[in-house]
């Protein structure tokens, strides 16, 4: 008895350490988000007060949050798949023999190394009229200059394209490690069947690929709501709202309109929907995965 | 143990034996924080750590922790962090417009609470009172100019000549500028443009060029209390229009919004003829240029006008009746006019007084490299820059007006509506 209860205390003090670390920096803050949801953001004059729910009925009536959230639905909708198919297709490239293999991988690495902000400085001048490197090549082909992030309707685009190219080299990683881990057996037995390479990656190396994909699409749509460094540098969420995605409307209304609980009361809503996310990731497609 | 009590035994010795120094000094020493930002580019906080150091030999009395803060945005953000952890900065150079927030938290001091002597008096009047419009708060002086900018029009001499105008006539009007535009747009047979007639940067901070244009057309943003804005305003809406315009009508602006960021580099590599920017590029374009431009005025509708921009010097309330005196010292050794010329030729800043355009080092800058004086002369035209009482909400909705209508999305009219009746909403309480 009195021995149990020491590894008791025993295996609560190796966990301590963590614990802490957790509770201070992660549960802590979302507890407190979701409280200071509840509350009016105060000032001198008039100091805060507990308000209820009033802080989402602004939020349900405020169009630009909306729109924002459109927008992130069409930013995941444009990077996650593509991004992920792009991955697949480097990774089968670059894991066959070819010459110069390091230099491939290196070169399809690269955009993941580089710091969003620089990456955000280049590609700025890239959509650049007239003097972009974008433009220019339309211009080559014989077409005339576009305003890329001037535009409403092409400036989501612009972004997404630039986060797909950012990403997929980092996805790759992953699944030229798995594409590594699959046993060469499994290729040479499909070979004496006669199997096609299309038949072969579809019914064999992909299904063995599910469990990257799914660690790799959680986290892209993950990324999806927390990557807008780049919005810092290439639009600032303009022209009117058309390119601005919600951790960066969060972080105007806490540091430029200095609303502290109306960024508290998105943020809850952030986390909401990327736990139920999360959660939902987890139990519907992980039954459908094999693992070894 | 044993060390603790060694260097107890020494620190009690020292203050025997230093006793009457070290009393001495500590009791005239007043230590000072004080957070800056730097918006524009450029080495500038070796120049703020050289006037410190100047500072601190003249006045050994008083430290000065000069703590660079990030842009503006980042430094109100670390003053005012430090404030609520307790830890104040006793003075700061934050934004201009930060002013309403900054009083309605109750944070600063008006310095004309401060000031005892005429002389102080006298010195709070020393500036160009443009500069001061967005310091002053019911009569009150609250912000000194510091790092103080506008907006002036940039424009390629070489593309003048080449399109049959006269170098050294750069438009005066708005009529000038959409008819001297359609001369220097440069088209080649399927339309293509390869040189547009003008740009003005509409995003980042799109709120601020409006403010040149409305001005122009006779109208200011807001009321100087901070609690009103007139963006529904005909001669405010006749403003938008005519942006608007230069795009749509007159094609000598490009369709969509014009990125602050890349707008420089456009105007050297000659894809446009004129370019509307901050004072604060004109070393960078100086420098980048390869062919012969000049600086000028905006040019007017009903009159001319620009708003300014920058950073202000404010004394906060969190501090010892010494501390302020020695912040006080220390603002206005900064604001003199020999330390205000050299800062203004490091920088590009406009000296915030007249006295420092008299001062031999400005008169013999501005003789050699006339454009800075563009600027000052500009000044008597100016305005404050558009700033009230929840600012940061009221400067995004006219941003998203201005864009919305940029883009087509939305008429001037009914943009600009829509943003009165929401900053209506959010200015209410203040009034």
């Amino acid at each position: 008895m009195h021995e149990r209860s020491l590894a008791h205390v025993y295996g609560w003090l190796l966990l301590l350490p963590a614990a802490v670390l957790l509770v201070a920096f992660t549960h802590y803050p979302t507890v407190a988000t979701v409280w200071h949801s509840l509350f009016s953001t105060g000032t001198r004059l008039r100091p805060s007060a507990f308000v209820g729910l009033e802080n989402y009925r602004t939020l349900a009536g405020d169009p630009i949050f909306w729109q924002v959230v459109q927008n992130n639905f069409w930013f995941a909708a444009g990077t996650v798949p593509a991004s992920i198919a792009l991955a697949i297709v480097m990774a089968l490239w670059v894991n066959g023999r070819l010459p110069g293999r390091a230099l491939a991988r290196m070169a399809y690495f690269t955009p993941t190394v580089l710091p969003m902000i620089a990456v955000a400085n280049i590609w700025l001048f890239f959509y650049t009229p007239e003097i972009g490197l974008l433009d220019k090549i339309v211009g080559v082909l014989g077409g005339g200059s576009h305003n890329w992030l001037g535009d409403p309707s092409t400036v989501l685009a612009c972004v997404i394209v630039m986060t797909i190219w950012k990403e997929a080299g980092f996805f790759m990683i992953f699944y030229l490690a798995a594409l590594q881990s699959i046993s060469p057996e499994l290729r040479e037995a499909a070979t004496v069947e006669g199997a096609s390479r299309w038949y072969y990656f579809r019914r064999i190396v992909f299904p063995l690929l599910m469990p990257t994909t799914l660690f790799v699409l959680i986290n892209a749509l993950i990324n999806a709501f927390k990557l807008v460094d780049h919005l810092f540098i290439l639009t600032k969420g303009g022209p009117d709202n058309a390119s601005n995605l919600l951790l960066y409307y969060i972080y105007e209304a806490a540091f430029s309109f200095l609303d502290t609980a109306y960024a508290a009361t998105l943020t809850t809503v952030l986390l909401a929907f990327l736990a139920a996310l999360a959660v939902s990731q987890f139990f519907l497609l992980d039954r459908r995965i094999h693992y070894r | 143990m044993t060390g603790t009590l060694r260097r107890q035994f020494l620190a009690i010795a020292l203050a025997a034996a230093l006793g009457p120094l070290a009393a001495a000094t500590a009791a005239a020493a007043t230590e000072l924080t004080m957070y800056y930002p730097i918006a524009v580019g450029g080495p500038l906080t070796k120049v703020i750590d050289g006037l410190v150091a100047d500072f601190q030999k003249a006045h050994p009395d008083i430290k000065v922790n000069a703590v660079y803060a990030g842009n503006y945005n980042d430094a109100r953000i670390k003053a005012l962090a430090a404030h609520k952890a307790g830890q104040p900065a006793q003075l700061s150079v934050l934004f201009s417009i930060d002013i309403y927030e900054l009083i309605e938290q109750d944070l600063i001091y008006a310095f004309d609470d401060i000031v005892t002597t005429p002389e102080d008096k006298a010195w709070l009047k020393a500036f160009y009172p443009s500069l001061m419009e967005n310091g002053v708060y019911r009569g009150k002086v609250y912000g000194i100019p510091f790092q103080r900018s506008t907006i002036v029009m940039y424009y390629n001499k070489d593309a003048f000549k080449e399109a049959g105008l006269d170098p050294n006539k750069p438009p005066a009007t708005w009529q000038e500028m959409v008819d001297m535009g359609k001369k220097l747009v440069k088209r080649d047979a399927s339309g293509n443009v390869s040189r547009w007639g003008v740009m003005i940067p509409s995003t980042g901070y799109p709120y601020w060029m409006f403010g040149a244009l409305t001005m122009q057309n006779g109208q200011v943003l807001m009321n100087p209390d901070g609690n009103l804005t007139h963006f529904a305003n005909p001669a405010v809406v006749g403003a938008l229009e005519y942006w608007v315009d230069l795009s749509r009508k007159h094609k000598v602006m490009p369709a969509g919004t014009v990125e602050w960021g890349t707008l420089r580099e456009s105007f050297l590599q000659g894809k446009t003829a004129m370019m509307w920017h901050t004072t604060g590029n004109l070393t960078a374009v100086k420098d980048g240029a390869k062919f012969d431009f000049g600086v000028a005025m905006l040019p007017a509708a009903k009159r001319r006008g620009t708003p300014t921009g920058g950073g202000n010097f404010y004394i906060f309330k969190k501090s010892t009746p010494e501390e302020r005196k020695a912040a006080l010292t220390f603002v206005k050794w900064m604001t003199d006019p020999e330390r205000t010329a050299k800062w203004s030729i490091a920088t590009g800043y406009i000296g915030t007084r007249p006295d420092a355009y008299e001062t031999k080092l400005l008169k013999e800058y501005v003789t050699t490299f006339p454009p800075a004086a563009v600027a000052r002369d500009q000044l008597k035209f100016a305005t404050a820059e558009l700033s009230t009482y929840q600012t940061g909400r009221v400067r995004k909705l006219l941003d998203d007006a201005i864009q919305a209508a940029l883009t087509g999305s939305k008429t001037p009219n009914a943009a600009l509506s829509e943003a009165q009746a929401q900053s209506e909403r959010l200015l209410k309480p203040y009034r």
